[in-house]
């Protein structure tokens, strides 16, 4: 039976694992090669490693974080943040990562995901959308609306629309975040999260909310999730990736056992 | 061990070189020196992405000369297209043929209510004549990415269930395949891959 993903998701800033609320008050949580291992090892599916540097120096240290991360790790590996061009997903791709996640640039140029997706295949793309629930609408879900910058700019276009479109455009995933259940633990956007999708033939991973075991049992129930983001899972009262799945099991969510 | 991996332009080869030389193998790549083939060890066959770039594969000779290493018993592993292209063909791509080891075709997944691709972790049913999968138990669990699918047959090495069984691996003697990235497999992948690299006649 094909099980729910439960993905941990690392982020970094200058080649260290940082921890902090909406990148402010970053602190030091390791190196993101041993990190990612030790996640492995206690039974996260997947491993997502986002980089939060911006600068042009900082690329370079993420290929080397990509390259020492990837050596020992073996199940799957995206990575995410400042990929501009099919050129930097190459060179991530060449650094072992199985994956790249694209946001603000696949909006800026949607031609971009085929262009990865040509040469890396379908599978290897996910689109990140960054959404937010727009209250003014009829129908606000139906009608969430895309946003960039850390939620901060709305580019106009609805979620659903803008998830069909990339997918159309052959991403292989859609990474959904929601920007209104973000860092609040109160759960995921369970509604969003099915409205996208039932919009979409491609896997959904919820992102954004979870405070507790319950929550993702939730969002892989009512919403509809074929994965979801684990950003900092020992804050949910469980010690390790296994220990959720665990939960999960019992409260009937197939999940990868033993692992 | 020097395993020689096929380079067809079909998708980034890192994870599965970076994997082998883990287990201590030697990796050489080719996209086309028939001779690295015709004195290979191992072959490996990955891929990802569409069926129709296995047709580089006849453009440059190295269809004849995978053949003629797999009747000399040169183990042989492919991995995902990797496995399709040892069937006649796949609805992919009706007009390129494959190896026609195997003589079925590969379909699509039937449309249904369940998504495709089948994207993530699903169990095996590990049939006992398996080498390739020998020590791996029932229900344990293997990482896939596809839209396109084996049917099982005889050859079957194991099966998983995903709208409909399907070949999750394919054997007979020298030759086989997995529909899985046994790189991405955690435990299981490497247990796997370890047997392909050990085996021997």
């Amino acid at each position: 039976m094909l099980t729910k993903r439960i993905i941990a998701c690392l982020d970094v800033h200058a080649g260290r694992v940082v921890k902090g609320v909406q990148f402010v008050d970053l602190v030091d949580a390791g190196d993101p090669a041993t990190q990612a291992a030790r996640h492995a090892r206690e039974g996260a599916d997947e491993i997502v490693l986002l980089d939060i540097t911006a600068t042009h120096e900082g690329r370079r240290t993420l290929l080397d974080t990509v390259r020492r991360t990837a050596r020992e790790l073996f199940v799957p590996f995206c990575v995410g943040g400042g990929i501009r061009s099919a050129r930097d997903a190459e060179q991530v791709f060449e650094a072992g990562a199985d994956k790249v996640s694209i946001n603000s640039a696949a909006l800026a140029d949607p031609a971009l995901i085929s262009a990865i997706g040509a040469s890396f295949g379908a599978q290897a793309v996910v689109v990140a959308i960054d959404a937010r629930r727009d209250p003014a609408a009829a129908d606000p879900v139906r009608d969430a609306q895309v946003y960039v910058q850390g939620g901060r700019r709305s580019v106009g276009r609805t979620v659903v629309e803008w998830a069909r479109e990339a997918e159309q455009r052959g991403a292989g995933e859609i990474l959904l975040t929601s920007m209104d259940s973000d860092g609040t633990r109160a759960g995921f956007d369970c509604e969003l999260t099915a409205a996208v999708s039932e919009a979409v033939g491609i896997p959904v991973i919820a992102s954004g909310g979870a405070g507790t075991v319950a929550h993702f049992a939730d969002v892989f129930g009512r919403g509809k999730a074929d994965a979801a983001l684990a950003a900092s899972i020992f804050h949910f009262g469980v010690s390790s990736a296994r220990d959720l799945k665990t939960e999960l099991a019992q409260a009937g969510v197939p999940v990868r056992l033993p692992c | 061990m020097r395993v020689v991996v096929i380079d067809y332009k079909a998708g980034n080869l890192t994870s599965v070189l970076k994997t082998l030389r883990h287990l201590g193998a030697e990796t050489v790549v080719t996209d086309g020196d028939l001779s690295l083939v015709e004195s290979a060890e191992r072959i490996v066959l990955p891929g990802v992405g569409h069926f129709a770039a296995t047709e580089r594969l006849d453009a440059t000779g190295l269809t004849g000369a995978i053949r003629a290493a797999i009747a000399r018993g040169v183990p042989f592993l492919g991995i995902c297209v990797g496995m399709q292209w040892l069937y006649a063909g796949s609805s992919e791509a009706p007009e390129q043929p494959g190896l026609v080891h195997f003589s079925e075709s590969c379909t699509r997944f039937a449309e249904s209510t369940e998504k495709v691709p089948h994207v993530g972790w699903n169990s095996l049913e590990v049939r006992p004549s398996s080498r390739l999968l020998a020590g791996v138990e029932p229900g344990e669990f293997v990482y896939f990415t596809h839209s396109y699918k084996g049917p099982v047959t005889a050859d079957t090495a194991a099966v998983a269930q995903y709208i409909e069984p399907f070949a999750a691996a394919v054997e007979r003697g020298n030759v086989m395949g997995v529909q899985f990235h046994p790189e991405k497999s955690s435990e299981t992948g490497l247990k796997i891959l370890r047997n392909f690299l050990g085996w021997n006649r």
